[in-house]
């Protein structure tokens, strides 16, 4: 089978095609560039919502794109079960329109932060995460002024088992010194209660290819090979 | 009859439990470093002037306040809206 998968395109997108090239050239998949405006989701097995801007990201960043028709039909394949993932901006568009609990606030630094970090991983259920074990510590880039996440439900994300990423050192320890934004319990990414939905800031495209990593790593094609084998089982 | 204008102006801030790293900054790094110790906190937010057509001044404020809340204007997982006022222009 052809496994299709809509990249979705707001106006301010950035990492819209360094998606669509890791797809198509590293995962080896078929992925559309769609424009906000022209996604239909019967088309499509899955989709991403990419990094970048929004909108300008103006009043609140991914509240004014959290209104595009596109998040209307992707409602309709969150209910249906098949894998949708936010990357930065993607992962605040799905916060904004409730896709997933709790929002991103602005940096505690205050400042754009770009670098390399480590990651935990805290649930391998997930549609993005079954090629992961738990505690695998994956390196990968973060790049964003406003990845601080916060919610008032915690202890129920705990609960139901909905943080799966933390941010971590090089050793794998949860330190504030790891946390890179000032996030609640470090978390860097978190899923829905069908486990078929993922946000995080960080950017596993950027990470799918040794030539791009200062340590040869590939940790950010896990999360595409496992969204890959989520849509084989599921259709299977 | 929609025929008057009125302004309102309204507020979003960060609920109490969701650090404000922009108000801190104002009052620790500036304010209690020149001198103004009286000062115990600073809060920030953002400020919306919405002009609107409305058939009274209790209309205005209800259409406000109910877009305000159907389109996630703020975010009520993390901020609080206060309609600071309504006046005509």
């Amino acid at each position: 089978m052809t496994i299709k998968i809509a990249v979705i395109q707001f106006p301010g997108a950035n990492c819209d095609l360094d998606t669509i090239h890791v797809l198509n050239n590293i995962i080896g998949i078929e992925a559309s560039l769609i424009w906000h405006n022209h996604f239909k989701e019967a088309e499509f097995d899955g989709c991403v919502l990419p990094g970048g801007f929004s909108f300008g990201d103006y009043l609140r960043s991914g509240i004014i794109a959290a209104h595009s028709p596109s998040i209307d039909e992707a409602r309709i394949m969150l209910k249906d079960g098949r894998p949708i993932i936010g990357i930065c901006n993607g992962f605040q568009i799905l916060t904004e329109a409730q896709f997933l609990p709790g929002a991103l606030l602005r940096n505690e630094s205050l400042k754009f932060v770009c670098k390399w970090v480590n990651i935990k991983v805290e649930n391998n259920a997930t549609a993005f995460t079954n090629k992961m074990r738990v505690g695998d510590n994956l390196a990968i880039p973060i790049a964003h002024g406003e990845g601080r996440y916060f919610t008032d439900k915690l202890k129920e994300l705990e609960e139901n088992n909905q943080i799966v990423f933390r941010y971590v050192n090089e050793s794998g320890e949860i330190t504030d010194e790891a946390n890179p934004n000032g996030s609640m319990d470090n978390i860097a990414g978190i899923c829905n209660l069908e486990r078929n939905c993922v946000g995080l800031m960080p950017h596993p495209e950027r990470a799918s290819e040794e030539i791009l990593s200062p340590k040869k790593t590939t940790h950010g094609r896990l999360f595409f090979d496992s969204m890959v084998e989520f849509i084989k089982r599921r259709t299977s | 009859m929609d025929d008057q204008e009125f302004i309102v102006e309204v507020v979003l801030e960060n609920k109490k439990a969701a650090r404000d790293p922009v108000g801190t900054t104002i009052q620790k790094d500036l304010l209690a470093k020149k001198g103004y110790d009286d000062i115990s906190s600073v809060r920030s937010g953002q400020y919306l002037r919405i002009k609107l057509r409305a058939d009274s001044e209790q209309d205005a404020r209800e259409i406000v306040d109910k877009m305000c809340n159907e389109l996630r204007i703020f975010n009520p997982v993390t901020q609080n809206l206060t309609i600071l006022k309504v006046s005509k222009p």
